[in-house]
């Protein structure tokens, strides 16, 4: 267990590194470009030099975020959390661009695109107002953006009538990406748990979780956003009820990364809330773990390509869905070798930095286009739009394909 | 979660031994807590090059170090254990075309020019053998860091090889236009894997070479594509080319990770890397489960019938010395032997001495279980292996891979055996 649960403990995790270069192997963003001259340099050996004046220099804006290296690091360095909290500063100092601004807001977005989902769709699908975009905020004119659904998944949730005797409860934390351009997927994530005897809590008022705020240098808003959503939860947590996740990066800031980058390590709201909060995927493992997940799943004769997020790799608990994806008869699943693809939040939206992701994309790019397959899958959302984009092949959550095979889709 | 196995652990002992529980049919989890060993060592398979002087037969060499030093880990794995491990891991890695044998150790030179005794190696580093003399050219990349040919050529020269053969070295330097300072292996692997950068180098190489020379390059020969850029390159030089290893990352290392871990996907092994193992539950005599910290702010159990500890020592954080003096294994708490009384010296001044801490770690029984002071397993389904075992100092002894590989391979067979 940790025993030094404070701030100091992300930053002092420097003194564990030994300067083995481990990270600097696994770091997708310095094996594409020297921009970047990785998180070994930039995070544990920069920081020792930061003071009160901010960084040593500015290549750590070129970090995506994605945390890899924490991950990889065998001596339990928070690399990655470092380079946030630096990046945060260098930013306060700097000025946060507008663009920066806006797109770190996707409640906002969401709320204000919804009601003209049409016309919003259609400008953001305009190549000559992309390309003003970019010429004006920085926004990258063939970088993934999604499309407005024009209704929330909440309102469904709302209308939504749970069949008769549920035999226990679970909360589900859709994120902003469900609510506002994939209210499907919510809508499957609950079909998924009623057939298997849940009744699926959706708490009113779940608002954006932080995240893209707290990639993009605003801690202080991060951590309002984040504590508010908390707040929204935390009795469900008490009262003993677990909370699902379908977002990969929304549900690690709930799970680690606010308490960690935020200086948040001593909120209780948000350790009860982490303690209960699980991926959709890693809960549905569990759940066949003690016999409690139904198999009856229908023959899915096709070939899917799998790539698990770079942040789900954060979450530390392998690839769960490759598990649930081996309960379907017939479905043949390809294993990406990828680690990242490129997009990492909001990263490969920035003009300057389109790209790097990109080239960080690439080999997984290739991969699922040799698939040859009606559809890859991948947890997180931003990843889908990415790999949609860059390929042409539509990108499912792991849970859609669940869906299918157990026939719930009528 | 419930498995058959939990290895904790991806140095190459805890890979060594997920592998081949997976490939025999054991659900096999392999928990870490970031990538391990192979990223920083040579992927030379060193069995043992000095006990404690330069060790031709390995196969030899092994008895009698076992009979001087009882203790040793290598006198719990039988001979023809350490002989399948071998055999096992060149099949497993065919890719990498490992190469060598336990009758004889190979001597293949170093970035700065010491011919390190080894036993197996990959066959891009078997060229590199030293023992019969011959007249080698180091190249030297401008902008790579921490290869610095002319120094390698010039220590090499004065090298006096047991054989009595000629030993000639030089060095070349391409200039390799277009890089800045401090480019690492892993840029330049990939940058090898690029044709137009390849056929700069062979171009500007192929006016530096004298007939008869052999070719040796800092170990950046590809990553993924290794295979393909070393055949290019020794066609394009009509010679022998070969590899030297050098500082980390290493990327030999980075391949054999690579390899392994594939093999350990094929078979279905589960592979989690990023959380800690902070402790178990146990009841009479067993581990139940292994208990480790989420991403979340819980712990997750993996209960299993057997577990396999690979954590690595002391440089791994396996194994700690704290400022009182006091020695622990992190995970399980088990009994640390080797350690010199608190009254006694642990180090000694000097840097390579040999320090009385040195041999330190975790005593086993026959079959790879930690014991307790009285000789007797602390649990009778936890097997340790690699880095953390008692009574070797692999630096010293040029052991560690070896040791790795052979454990790992022998705690696999344990469990193996048991469960039959």
């Amino acid at each position: 267990m940790q025993t030094m649960e404070t701030m100091e403990w992300v930053r002092g995790s420097l003194d564990h590194c030994v300067k083995c270069t481990i990270c600097e192997t696994a770091c997708p963003v310095s094996n594409v470009t020297p921009l970047f001259p990785g998180p070994k340099y930039v995070g544990p050996q920069a920081e020792r030099f930061r003071t009160a004046e901010g960084s040593p220099d500015a290549s750590l804006d070129y970090c995506s975020g994605c945390g890899i290296c924490t991950t990889v690091c065998p001596q339990g360095v928070k690399i990655a959390e470092i380079n946030a909290k630096a990046r945060a500063v260098m930013k306060a100092e700097h000025g946060v661009p507008l663009r920066d601004r806006i797109i770190a807001r996707s409640g906002l977005t969401g709320k204000i695109g919804t009601p003209v989902a049409p016309i919003a769709n259609w400008f953001l699908a305009n190549p000559v107002f992309r390309r003003l975009l970019e010429r004006t905020l920085r926004i990258h004119r063939d970088a993934p953006v999604p499309r407005f659904a024009g209704r929330t998944f909440q309102s469904w949730a709302r209308r939504h009538r749970p069949p008769a005797a549920p035999t226990k409860a679970v909360v589900y934390f859709h994120g902003c990406s469900t609510n506002y351009y994939e209210p499907r997927l919510g809508e499957m994530t609950v079909a998924v748990l009623e057939h298997n005897g849940f009744r699926v809590l959706v708490p009113r008022g779940q608002e954006c979780c932080g995240l893209p705020l707290q990639s993009n240098g605003l801690l202080d808003d991060a951590r309002r956003y984040v504590k508010k959503l908390a707040e929204t939860l935390v009795p469900y947590a008490r009262r003993g009820y677990d909370i699902v996740a379908t977002s990969t990066s929304c549900g690690l800031m709930l799970k680690r990364e606010a308490m960690e980058m935020l200086d948040l390590e001593d909120d209780e709201v948000l350790r009860t809330v982490s303690a209960h909060t699980y991926d959709i995927c890693e809960f549905l493992v569990e759940l066949h773990e003690r016999d409690e997940l139904r198999t009856d799943f229908n023959p899915l004769p096709i070939t899917v390509p799998y790539h698990a997020p770079c942040q789900q790799a954060g979450h530390w608990m392998g690839k769960p869905a490759l598990e649930l994806f081996a309960l379907i008869p017939e479905l043949r699943v390809e294993e990406s070798d990828a680690d990242c693809c490129g997009i990492a939040g909001t990263y490969g939206l920035k003009a300057e930095k389109y790209d790097i992701s990109m080239a960080v994309g690439a080999p997984l790019f290739r991969q699922v286009q040799e698939a040859r397959s009606e559809l890859a899958a991948c947890d997180s959302e931003t990843c889908r739009w990415q790999i949609a984009k860059a390929t042409g092949v539509p990108s499912v959550h792991p849970i859609e394909v669940l869906y299918r095979s157990y026939g719930l889709g009528g | 979660m419930s498995t058959d196995v939990v290895v904790i652990g991806a140095g190459l002992s805890g890979l060594t031994a997920a592998v081949r529980l997976a490939e025999e049919g054991r659900r096999t989890v392999l928990l870490a807590q970031g990538v391990g060993s192979t990223h920083l060592a040579p992927a030379c398979i060193d069995v043992l090059g000095y006990a404690p002087d330069l060790v031709e037969s390995p196969a030899k060499a092994v008895p009698a170090l076992v009979a001087e030093h009882p203790e040793h880990p290598y006198a719990r794995v039988a001979p023809e254990t350490l002989a399948a491990s071998v055999a096992w891991l060149r099949e497993r890695a065919d890719g990498l075309g490992y190469t060598g044998s336990l009758e004889e150790n190979l001597l293949v030179p170093t970035a700065v020019g010491v011919p390190k005794p080894t036993a197996i190696v990959p066959e891009a580093m078997a060229a590199g053998d030293l023992r019969s003399g011959g007249r080698f050219v180091f190249v030297g990349l401008r902008a790579l860091k921490n290869f610095y040919p002319a120094y390698l050529a010039e220590n090499l020269s004065q090298v006096k090889l047991p054989s009595g053969a000629t030993l000639e070295a030089r060095a070349v330097r391409l200039s390799d236009p277009g890089r800045e300072a401090d480019v690492g292996p892993l840029d330049y692997a990939r940058a090898f894997e690029d044709p137009v950068f390849r056929r700069a180098v062979t171009d500007e190489l192929r006016l530096n070479l004298q007939p008869g020379e052999i070719v040796g390059f800092p170990a950046v020969l590809g990553l993924d594509e290794h295979e393909a850029v070393l055949k290019e390159l020794r066609d394009a030089l009509e010679r022998p080319v070969f590899e030297v290893s050098s500082l980390p990352p290493s990327v030999p290392g980075i391949r054999l990770f690579r390899t392994l871990r594939a093999a350990f996907r094929r078979v279905g092994g589960r592979l989690v890397i990023g959380p800690t193992a902070t402790g178990a539950k146990s009841g009479d005599g067993r581990v139940e489960a292994l208990v480790v910290q989420s991403a979340a702010h819980r712990t997750t159990t993996y209960e299993a019938g057997s577990f396999v500890l690979a954590t690595g020592g002391f440089a791994a954080g396996a194994i700690l010395l704290d400022s009182f003096g006091e020695v622990r294994e992190t995970v399980f708490g088990l009994p640390v032997s080797g350690v010199p009384p608190t009254d006694e010296p642990r180090f000694l001044p000097g840097y390579l001495d040999d320090h009385p801490m040195a041999r330190a770690g975790l005593a086993v029984d026959g079959r790879l279980r930690p014991t307790d002071a009285d000789g007797h397993p602390v649990y009778e389904n936890l097997y340790a292996v690699g880095a953390m075992l008692h009574g070797a100092e692999p630096w010293r002894e040029q052991s560690g891979n070896g040791l790795a590989l052979a454990t790992g391979f022998a705690a696999a067979a344990q469990i193996l055996e048991e469960a039959s």
